[in-house]
């Protein structure tokens, strides 16, 4: 017998870390996580700050789906991880609007809510949108093609409004778009039913709810994991299954590897070469605003603004360190959740230049932290157009850059969505190394477990 | 009785599986994926299970042996002498 101490390792206790996990472990197979960070989640994560929890990515939990739904992506992960729908603890969300100049369009976990909206703003149009929806309802986006093919194509092909095209695309795009300006078909199929067919919910202790339930049930099922714990090499054994080392030289063995480091990461960890652009471009600043009262109460209502300051939104990295011409402002507070949250919250997201936040990073300290403060002045400003003034009302502000991305994921340039080239199969061309999450090409929380559940059948069980 | 405790084995491995579903209506000879709402991935789940509480191995050349509860008992008889004897 070669000396296999697991059956799978996986590389990453974010969402697809565990989905692959509990899979694994659920079928009694012998499987450990190994995280670098000190907690678990990834890109989907958490952090104490001056005594308030804080999440990191999760705006709102897309794909909602009612109690007993059978069909979808998230009735799926229930029953391929045993879970009941009450686990998650989900309120949904009560509205959310795409704010551009001079048009908006409001929409809810009902579809009408958004129909009637363009009906209002792009009458001419009604119909095309209405095509669009069809089209994308019988789309069958089970399985995923290799080859690219431009949404932005196929919309121009059916909505004569270039407007209305941009607005549909700037909450999908910003949800998880990996590639510039564009999206594949097939994932623009995914996110509009994500997004506007399913919609938004959140559990009441946001991220931490999700993260525990799944490490709760994992380890339960028998699966380990070891946080701190860096993977710096993973070598494929002539013999079968592969040999994965530690920082500290410690040296572990599986039958199969299961790598949710991303694309690039992985290829790096395996000593293959990668393309530069295999990197995703997009990355993301994230502002969030502590509140002396409620959003509600300052007359910000929406549980989501995605807006753009341009009728063209411009989707693609940014020149400067920030683009404050187009954003994401959530508030965790208007969901439709009978316990109200501690304390008011809005987070703000921008498109962000990864290389110049981690030069300056890298260069001074104490410089990068004074863009920060800088970024939230002209943030606040940017934001005068979109919602009612709040800035009297902020009790406390943490931001976080690219850089922060990088350094606690290992995602180079804290490219959030991962690569632009995903790889569907989750082979990379090493016998018995696979990836999963968002490089496997699934998008969001709700993606990448499905991503990890699939990963793990495709390779490990079946 | 030895087949009846084998179909209500795969039955009991359907209600974890699918536990929102009704399977009050499932009948021994009806095609088990009209009568219960399982999609592939459910299906797959089947077999996997059957793995894991029994050690049986079911190759995939003979999933067509589990369109309905009694092809399934028939298939599985050889396979699940423990639960027959």
């Amino acid at each position: 017998m070669p000396n296999q101490t697991y059956d799978a390792i996986i590389i990453g206790a974010g969402m697809s870390g565990f989905g692959a996990g509990i899979r694994l472990a659920m079928f009694d197979k012998k499987v450990c996580i190994l995280e670098q960070h000190s907690v678990w989640g990834g890109l989907n994560s958490f952090y104490q700050q001056a005594g308030r929890q804080f999440d990191v990515g999760l705006h709102a939990l897309t794909n909602y789906s009612a109690k007993g739904s059978k069909r979808g992506p998230f009735p799926t992960i229930l029953r391929q991880l045993r879970l009941k729908w009450e686990d998650f603890d989900l309120h949904e969300q009560n509205q959310s609007v795409i704010k551009f100049p001079n048009h908006r369009l409001h929409f809810s976990n009902n579809l009408e809510v958004l129909i009637s909206s363009v009906k209002e703003q792009f009458p001419e149009h009604l119909d095309q949108f209405l095509d669009l929806c069809s089209l994308v309802r019988d789309h069958d986006d089970g399985t995923l093609p290799a080859e690219f093919v431009s949404a932005r194509q196929r919309l121009l092909a059916i909505i004569a409004s270039p407007l209305l095209i941009d607005m549909i695309f700037c909450p999908l795009m910003f949800y998880g778009s990996a590639t510039e300006h564009d999206m594949d078909w097939n994932q623009f199929v995914i996110m509009f039913k994500a997004v506007f067919f399913e919609g938004f919910s959140r559990p009441h202790a946001g991220v931490r709810k999700i993260l525990s339930l799944l490490r709760k049930t994992y380890v339960d099922r028998g699966g380990e994991i070891r946080t701190k714990t860096s993977v710096i090499a993973i070598v494929p054994q002539a013999s079968g299954g592969a040999k994965v080392i530690l920082e500290n030289g410690e040296e572990i063995f599986a039958a199969k590897v299961i790598s949710c480091a991303g694309l690039p990461e992985t290829k790096s960890l395996l000593g293959l070469p990668f393309e530069a652009s295999e990197i995703g471009a997009m990355s993301f600043v994230e502002t969030i605003f502590c509140l002396d009262k409620m959003p509600k109460e300052l007359d910000i209502s929406s549980t989501i603004t995605f807006f753009s300051h341009n009728t063209n939104f411009k989707y693609q990295r940014s020149q400067d360190l920030v683009d404050y011409s187009s954003g994401i402002l959530c508030s965790p507070n208007n969901f439709n959740d009978p316990t109200p949250l501690n304390e008011g919250m809005l987070r703000l997201t921008h498109i962000a230049n990864p290389k110049l936040w981690k030069k300056l990073r890298s260069q001074s300290l104490e410089k990068y932290n004074e863009q920060k403060q800088a970024m939230v002045a002209l943030e606040l400003e940017g934001l005068k157009s979109i919602v009612p003034e709040f800035s009297k009302n902020i009790k406390y502000v943490d931001t976080f850059t690219p850089a922060t991305i990088e350094r606690f994921t290992r995602r180079i340039d804290g490219a959030v969505y991962g690569t632009p080239q995903k790889i569907g199969s989750g082979e990379i061309g090493a016998k018995d190394v696979y990836i999963c999450g968002t490089d496997q090409g699934y998008l969001g929380i709700i993606g990448s477990l499905l991503s990890g559940i699939l990963m793990a059948n495709r390779h490990t069980l079946v | 009785m030895n087949k009846e405790l084998i179909r209500q084995e795969v039955k009991d491995i359907i209600a974890a599986i699918v536990p929102d579903e009704d399977l009050s209506v499932m009948t021994n000879s009806g095609i088990i994926r009209e009568e219960v709402n399982l999609d592939s991935m459910d299906f797959l789940d089947i077999i996997m299970e059957l793995r894991k509480r029994h050690k049986v191995e079911v190759p995939e050349e003979d999933y067509k042996f589990f369109a309905t509860l009694d092809s399934c008992a028939d298939y599985l008889a050889p396979k699940m002498t423990h639960l027959t004897h």
